[in-house]
């Protein structure tokens, strides 16, 4: 017979301690290995898809509302800025790139961007399928779009008008697709982008009454935002503070916005961290308590197996095992839990055409969550077995 | 085969208990008999390496225990010493035949079905392989244990009181039993018992007798 099918026995001869403490051991490791996967896959979702964005602008209102709608796409832009404007913006000596976004469809949830050919280049965007658009009216998906939205080179669609989806449909103004964009993990997965143009033939075409009214429009067209990297870094000193003083639009740094959100954000991870350690501490005294009352009860079954010729390092040993075999199986328990966890957290925000989020990925930092209940199962068994190290056989022929 | 010689064993802080000095062949039979308090455990702990004596010599199955070092002791004990407790202890948590396999477990033995089956079979067990010790009848469980001690073909068995709580029918088939599993080994045989049953039931032949008195081998 193995130790670990002894180990085994003992343990389920208790079935209903071990079951507890199976469920607190896992319970502790789950929270513990979803923390790690949200916080890392958030970290890592941010910092892609602001990368290389120095500077977002955009109408005045709350920054950080700014950058979630600019970059993320995750919340509404706070309204538009004047076309010229941002035209002159882009003529200013410190401004390497800019990106215009003009924001305002979706179809089926994604967020129909009018753009340039800058935006997907800035992302390094590969093709899966056609070309990017060359006229007004054309588009492009990405992979997430296309896929759930049932988009292929060739197939026309028409945007709804709002950012929410519940908006009247512009059923005259037909987008054509010209091509699938490769699956980056990253923002582009869940837009459809076009020239900036479409958006203003959509929206002029649906509000002007004659053509003349049509060239009134034309003079005031806008545009969303604008997406800025700097030429030099030292940019950042003056040309955030020169946009909100001396124009009517404002500037937002999203390093500096997501800083402050992951800041907030972070009370809630900290909080289930430390949720997560507090139940695994629980579970550490919760086995700690059974062992040492399996000592107390098996001191007989001990001392026999010392009689039978077992060393005390075997005796004591058996007891670690039974320990450890509680941790790895609570280990695969929790790690299973916490990424399905990940991952239904992950589906609600896909079907929210929120921030990608899969449970179906695994970590370096991972390889913490075994080790952690290893160390957790050998500190609740020290004792226990010091005690059974200890056990006095003699004891067992003085028994009358 | 055992052989004492000026064999003493002081407790800490205790008084010192003398045992008399003896020789049993191997394959011999040995009754240690005695009232609570007279030695019998310390004895029996001195013959299982369990504990070294403070004087004297004590050697069991060829073995000389009197500088067995712990470890070796251990690995002694397994191979050379079947061990019947009183009360048994089988364990709860695994079957008739687990209880033999850990026991090949605890004595670093190789993981052996056929032998398990082999020593339960011997003593008519084998109907009872899959069963609880819960399950079993005071009698049945006794000889499970019994099948336990003998399953590393042990040159000594050391039986504590195997008779208490049985009646006179039950107690000479015990006896009976151990006797005969014993010679089939060639095993020597130790019964420590203070019940008078014992002594009529065995053979005469061969049975060493040893008398602890509490007064005579304590010397403060």
């Amino acid at each position: 017979m193995k130790i670990v099918a002894i180990a085994f026995r003992y343990l389920w001869s208790r079935p209903l301690a071990a079951a507890l403490n199976l469920l607190l051991l896992s319970l502790g490791l789950a929270s513990i290995t979803f923390v790690l996967l949200t916080s890392e896959q958030m970290d890592q979702t941010f910092e892609r898809d602001m990368a290389g964005i120095d500077l977002v602008v955009g109408a005045k209102g709350s920054p950080m509302q700014l950058i979630l709608a600019g970059v993320f796409h995750i919340d509404v832009p706070p309204g538009n800025i004047p076309l010229e404007a941002v035209q002159e913006l882009a003529q200013n000596p410190q401004v390497a790139k800019l990106i215009p976004l003009s924001l305002g469809d979706t179809y089926q949830g994604f967020r129909i961007v009018g753009t340039t050919a800058a935006y997907p280049q800035h992302y390094k965007m590969a093709m899966a399928q056609g070309q990017l658009w060359s006229l007004p009216m054309q588009a492009v998906a990405g992979a997430q779009a296309a896929r759930e939205g049932r988009l292929a080179v060739g197939s026309r669609f028409a945007g709804s008008h709002g950012l929410g989806g519940k908006g009247h449909t512009h059923g005259d103004a037909l987008f054509q697709v010209t091509g699938v964009m490769a699956p980056c993990g990253c923002v582009m997965d869940r837009l459809i982008l076009t020239a900036t143009e479409s958006v203003w033939q959509v929206h002029e075409k649906a509000t002007a009454v004659d053509a003349s009214d049509q060239k009134a429009l034309e003079a005031e067209r806008e545009v969303t935002l604008a997406l800025i990297t700097y030429k030099s870094p030292l940019a950042a000193v003056s040309l955030p503070r020169f946009i909100n003083t001396t124009t009517e639009m404002q500037a937002a740094a999203p390093a500096i916005e997501i800083t402050r959100l992951l800041r907030m954000v972070g009370v809630g991870t900290e909080v289930l961290r430390g949720f997560g350690l507090v139940l695994l501490l629980t579970a550490g005294l919760s086995v700690f308590i059974a062992l040492w009352n399996a000592v107390r009860e098996r001191r007989a079954d001990l001392a026999m197996l010392r009689m039978l010729g077992a060393s005390p390092q075997k005796v004591a040993g058996l007891l670690w095992c039974e320990a450890l075999l509680l941790a790895l199986l609570a280990t695969a328990i929790g790690l299973l839990a916490g990424h399905g966890l990940t991952a239904l957290v992950g589906h609600w925000l896909q079907a929210e055409r929120s921030v990608a989020l899969t449970g179906w990925i695994w970590l370096d930092a991972e390889w913490w969550v075994p080790v952690l209940g290893i160390v957790v199962a050998t500190l609740a068994a020290a004792l226990p077995a010091l005690n059974a190290y200890r056990l006095d056989v003699t004891a067992l022929l003085n028994s009358r | 085969m055992i052989h004492c010689a000026d064999l003493a064993y002081r407790y800490p802080g205790g008084a010192e208990l003398l045992f008399p000095d003896l020789n049993v062949p191997q394959g011999g039979v040995m009754l240690l008999r005695g009232a609570s308090g007279s030695g019998k455990s310390t004895w029996l702990a001195l013959a299982g390496a369990l504990l070294r004596p403070t004087r004297g010599r004590i050697a069991v199955a060829g073995q000389d225990l009197t500088r067995l070092g712990k470890m070796a002791g251990d690995t002694w004990r397994a191979k050379s010493i079947g061990f019947l407790p009183q009360k048994l202890y089988l364990s709860e948590a695994l079957t008739v035949a687990g209880n033999l396999a850990m026991a090949q477990w605890a004595a670093g033995a190789a993981n052996d079905k056929e032998a398990v089956s082999r020593a339960l079979a011997r003593l008519g067990l084998s109907d009872l392989a899959r069963r609880k010790p819960s399950q079993l009848s005071g009698g049945q469980a006794q000889r499970v244990a019994l099948a336990r001690a003998v399953l590393l073909s042990p040159q000594v068995i050391l039986a504590d009181e195997p008779t208490a709580s049985l009646d006179d029918d039950a107690a000479r088939a015990a006896l009976e039993l151990l006797a005969t599993t014993a010679q089939q080994l060639n095993a020597t045989l130790v019964i420590a018992t203070h019940d008078q049953r014992v002594v009529q039931a065995l053979p005469q032949a061969n049975l060493c007798q040893i008398d602890l008195q509490v007064s005579n081998n304590v010397r403060e």
